[in-house]
């Protein structure tokens, strides 16, 4: 049914449709809105024996999680930064002992500086985690990812993270087809789990593994991820025949990638997230002048779908890729993986980090970088509207004096003196 | 694309406003895209919400920038913030206020624009008779529906009564009908004195 509603309140919705057995979180902006939207769902009797354990952090959050999905109960988290950041250690238990919790992560930055507002650094610190990552460019797709990532998470046992842009989608009002139950019931059939905690028949989940077979425990792991990268188009099929729209948005390609423009491109972007509809404004604008410029938006983060990446772009001359993170002392982290999937070609990688800590990443920002591609100025790694003049006097004041003080708290002194 | 700015003060209802607007022109079958300005929420800080709407599905997730149209819910901050910053001049300006535009200092900034499309109403008064309390954004939106033309009245009254129980809806509803017909009479004024 068609709606006009805040992001959050349809993925409070979708998750609600998908028949959570338990669904346990705690509060962090910009994370709210879903749980305490899921909180009335559940308090209100609408989802039956459901239970929504409100706990005192997000360790135990996750904890509860792992606790309850392996009693063979559908779950659902969310949270968001510090919170993912806090629920770190037992995040790798999930995935380990191959638990399909489905959690979302409402995108915000990390501190310090302490910051609110949205950029990928949060989700991106845990791409090793073994946990699926999804990542919705837009409200439609946030809320239609969640309806996949049960049916993946169930189908490989494994966790997945659903990545949506922290207060961008989140809090944002727009028009949504929510799923129907009926429809998401026939696409999400029962959980039926691989292992199972029961009082009536004991066993333990969990033991200690040496040396003889920690290997091939992880080896399995990945083996799931790499299963789940074929899995993905074929449940992305699945879901359009049931649907009558794609889970990865109006230019999905196979679940994994969305293509926009791309096909006869010399330039490509690549993107994760809600950047890619302001880029897709960009190719719309700079294509009616003549440069041929493409997007492709990856969904499926991890796994990383290196042969869609490849075939896309291979033709490109040039390849940006638009990251709202990065890796301190090397650069880019989406970008080394498109380096790995363009291996052995030619092609031009540029790294642009873009929207930290909820800077805006305009129209003309995002123009201003392509124009730089095609004159050939833009360097391998870029800071998008970085302010130099702020740096450079923080750097001339850390040469003038040894006690120069706190950095963030100079920073904002000399903003505001502006 | 038509592109809404509002600005306010927090407790006014500004990001509620901007919902509302997207759920009126959702109902008169338009695309729309309703956000805030994501500050730390805080009572009597500036804050802003946007909103855009369109026949075409939107895309775009900057914020707005150059807004076709502004809607200031709160006079007193024509002195701190650059409430019209990036506004075309031919934007249509709506200010809650009992003052003049000379009286606020604004005589000069609107010589050169349209007058039509620049309008103050005294949103806050209407809503103090109707809803008891001076909250000015359900007025706000119906002058607004009045002055644009972009949605319609009823679709406004709608997405009122959709987001708040009976009785606080019914009151709002009638503060935006009274602001609605406020903007209508005053045309009617302007109308007749350039027939004469």
């Amino acid at each position: 049914m068609l709606r006009q509603i805040e992001g959050s309140r349809a993925v409070a919705e979708t998750v609600a449709a998908c028949r959570p057995a338990v669904v346990c979180a705690y509060p962090i902006s910009p994370q709210t809105h879903i749980v305490e939207a899921l909180d009335e769902i559940v308090r209100l009797g609408e989802l039956g024996t459901c239970q929504f354990v409100n706990v005192e952090s997000e360790f135990s959050a996750m904890s509860v999680a792992i606790g309850a999905s392996a009693t063979g109960a559908r779950v659902y988290t969310a949270t968001a930064s510090q919170g993912l950041l806090f629920m770190v250690e037992p995040l790798y238990n999930a995935s380990g002992l191959g638990l399909p919790i489905v959690m979302t992560v409402a995108n915000r930055a990390i501190g310090a500086p302490i910051n609110i507002w949205n950029d990928h650094s949060d989700s991106m610190s845990q791409r090793d985690s073994g946990w699926i990552q999804l990542y919705a460019q837009d409200n439609q797709t946030a809320s239609d990812l969640h309806i996949l990532a049960f049916r993946i998470a169930e189908e490989v046992s494994l966790p997945v993270m659903v990545c949506m842009d922290g207060f961008v989608l989140t809090h944002a009002v727009e028009r949504i087809d929510l799923p129907e139950q009926s429809e998401v019931d026939q696409f999400l059939p029962p959980y039926t789990p691989r292992q199972l905690l029961d009082p009536s028949d004991p066993m333990s989940i969990g033991a200690m593994v040496g040396p003889e077979a920690f290997t091939e425990v992880r080896y399995l792991g990945h083996a799931k991820q790499v299963q789940a990268l074929e899995l993905i188009p074929d449940l992305a099929e699945d879901f359009v025949k049931l649907f009558g729209r794609r889970a990865g948005g109006e230019h999905d390609l196979d679940g994994l990638v969305t293509s926009y423009q791309v096909d006869d491109a010399e330039i490509i972007l690549v993107a994760l997230g809600s950047v890619i509809g302001t880029i897709k404004d960009v190719v719309d604008e700079m294509r009616e002048l003549g440069t041929k410029v493409g997007v492709l938006g990856i969904t499926s983060f991890r796994p990383f779908p290196l042969d869609s990446v490849r075939t896309s772009v291979m033709h490109a001359k040039k390849v940006i890729v638009v990251e709202r993170a990065f890796a301190p002392g090397i650069g880019g982290i989406v970008s080394s993986n498109v380096r790995t999937a363009l291996r052995d070609t030619s092609i031009k990688i540029s790294t642009a980090v873009a929207g930290l800590g909820g800077r805006p990443v305009t129209i003309k920002s995002i123009r201003g970088v392509v124009v730089q591609a095609i004159d050939d100025t833009l360097p391998e790694l870029t800071f998008v509207d970085l302010d130099v003049e702020l740096i450079n006097r923080e750097l001339e004041r850390n040469r003038q004096q040894r006690r120069s003080g706190p950095m963030a708290e100079n920073l904002l002194r000399d903003v505001g003196s502006r | 694309m038509f592109q809404v700015r509002i600005h306010g003060r927090g407790g006014q209802g500004v990001v509620t406003a901007a919902e509302l607007l997207s759920v009126a022109a959702f109902q008169d079958e338009l695309f729309a895209q309703a956000f805030p300005s994501f500050g730390s929420e805080r009572t009597g800080a500036p804050v802003v919400a946007f909103c855009r709407i369109s026949k075409l599905q939107i895309r775009s997730r900057e914020p707005v920038m150059e807004p076709d149209a502004l809607i200031i819910q709160d006079s007193t901050l024509l002195q701190s913030v650059d409430v019209f910053a990036g506004a075309a001049p031919d934007a249509f300006i709506l200010i809650n206020s009992t003052k003049s535009f000379n009286e606020l200092g604004l005589e000069e900034f609107f010589e050169n624009r349209q007058s039509e499309r620049s309008l103050i109403v005294p949103a806050s008064e209407i809503a103090l008779r109707h809803v008891g309390r001076p909250l000015p954004n359900a007025a706000l939106l119906g002058a607004f529906a009045a002055i644009t033309e972009l949605v319609t009245l009823d679709s406004v009254l709608n997405a009122i009564e959709e987001r708040f129980p009976a009785k606080i809806a019914e009151a709002n509803a009638d503060a935006a009908r009274e602001a609605h017909e406020f903007v209508l009479a005053g045309r009617k004024v302007a109308e007749h004195a350039s027939t004469n």
